[in-house]
């Protein structure tokens, strides 16, 4: 879970993402930022993030980002 | 929706682009986001430079300059055309339409057929389909069909969400009947009205007229910027509907058409970005070295011209000599997505020029 904060506060470091409780809503994150996320993720796990699962509700929280990049672990 | 053609070729394709490029990292500051955070976005979203036509230029402008091309280089003769077809989301004029424009200023016979289709990412697909249902009327006559857009003139210079990615120009390709040439064409399209708000200029038709009200800009909220006479493409949203609805689809295409991966030489698709472009390979199990993506980094989305001038830009030599199975498709405005494989190739012409457009 740290590894992903550290990664988002890299994307967009002007944000705190511990204060927030949904990225999205809150407007930590937007289309172009999962787009730079999911890119990041991939390469750093060798994983490939799966087209359908790329939506607004997998990036709302690092929890939920840490689910979606397991979740293609497996 | 499905149809089988039979018979039915393309015989040229020719691109014409303005000759203004335009680089990704020259306009970064025109947006409101942090400069390294917007430079992300070229390698993974294919950014680089985009051609943009002036202010001045329209699609007939375009179509006009490449149809004289292919007169003045006897690529066909005035007597050959049967019909012109115009596949854009930019008129000239609500009327008179760009396919009579192109028929005055080409000085073209009164005894064609001249019509107009407005359709977006999917234009080539539908226009290739009004073409080969046309053919069966006009035997021996050829059809031209334009696909062209000039969509900078509707997308705002501050909107990141949309402007990177757009580029102008058109294609024209001739189609003809083969009656000698043994080419199984088949069609699928699918459309959803429902969903059709996810690509939207929302001013300039007579729902609303365009005002100063409609012209002011406005902050988006998300640090994008732009104005109700502007295009807005709901980025997500037309990515998800991309990737549910597009590989079923194709895998169902590929099933009614007893046709395998395999039997693909090449996959001609639809160039909205790289990163759509790459997921789809990925879900829909499609080789990437038989995919070309790389339209967006080189003249930006063309719209429905996207899939001839992929053509022009990657395979133009292998096209002009030899045959290749193609799997075609297209999704975007509408929404809309339809594939169609046929066999292209042993062109004979296919180029990408410039103008001063």
């Amino acid at each position: 879970m740290e590894e992903i904060l550290k990664i988002l506060e890299e994307i967009r470091p002007e944000f705190d993402f511990k204060a927030s409780s949904n990225f999205i809503e809150d407007g930590l994150l937007d289309s172009f930022d999962i787009v730079t996320l999911v890119n990041i993720l991939e390469e750093k796990y060798q994983i490939k993030i799966d087209g359908l699962d790329i939506i607004p509700e997998n990036f709302s929280s690092a929890e939920s980002i840490f689910n979606l990049v397991n979740k293609n672990k497996n | 929706m499905q149809i089988n053609f039979k018979n039915k070729r393309i015989a040229s394709i020719l691109g014409v682009l303005p000759e203004q490029e335009y680089l990704f990292d020259d306009e970064v500051n025109n947006y409101s986001f942090p400069v390294r955070q917007t430079l992300r976005l070229k390698k993974v979203m294919g950014f680089n430079k985009h051609r943009l036509a002036k202010d001045s230029s329209c699609v007939s402008d375009f179509a006009v300059y490449a149809v004289n091309y292919m007169l003045e280089n006897n690529w066909l003769d005035r007597d050959e055309i049967g019909a012109v077809i115009a596949v854009t989301l930019c008129p000239d004029y609500f009327v008179p339409h760009i396919s009579n424009i192109v028929q005055a200023k080409c000085d073209l016979s009164n005894n064609i057929l001249c019509l107009d289709i407005a359709q977006g990412c999917c234009g080539f697909l539908i226009g290739l389909m009004q073409s080969f249902m046309l053919l069966d009327k006009l035997e021996n006559k050829k059809i031209i069909l334009i696909n062209g857009d000039v969509l900078s003139h509707k997308v705002s210079k501050r909107d990141r969400n949309d402007f990177p990615l757009i580029g102008d120009g058109a294609a024209v390709t001739v189609l003809e009947n083969c009656d000698n040439y043994n080419n199984n064409i088949y069609f699928e399209m699918h459309m959803d009205g429902k969903r059709g708000d996810a690509l939207k200029v929302p001013a300039g038709g007579f729902r609303m007229p365009c005002s100063p009200e409609t012209a002011v800009m406005q902050d988006q909220g998300d640090g994008n910027f732009r104005a109700l006479d502007n295009m807005h493409m709901d980025g997500s949203a037309v990515f998800n509907f991309v990737q549910a609805e597009v590989p079923p689809m194709l895998e169902s295409a590929f099933k009614n058409s007893n046709l395998e991966l395999n039997n693909i030489d090449y996959f001609l698709f639809h160039q909205p970005n790289k990163f759509m472009l790459k997921k789809l390979a990925e879900k829909a199990n499609l080789p990437e070295d038989k995919l070309p993506m790389n339209l967006v980094e080189n003249y930006g989305n063309l719209s429905g011209a996207s899939i001839p001038f992929i053509i022009a830009l990657n395979l133009q030599e292998e096209f002009l000599k030899y045959e290749y199975k193609c799997c075609l498709s297209a999704f975007g405005s509408g929404l809309s997505w339809g594939v169609m494989f046929m066999n292209i190739g042993k062109l004979e012409h296919c180029e990408i020029i410039e103008s001063n457009l």
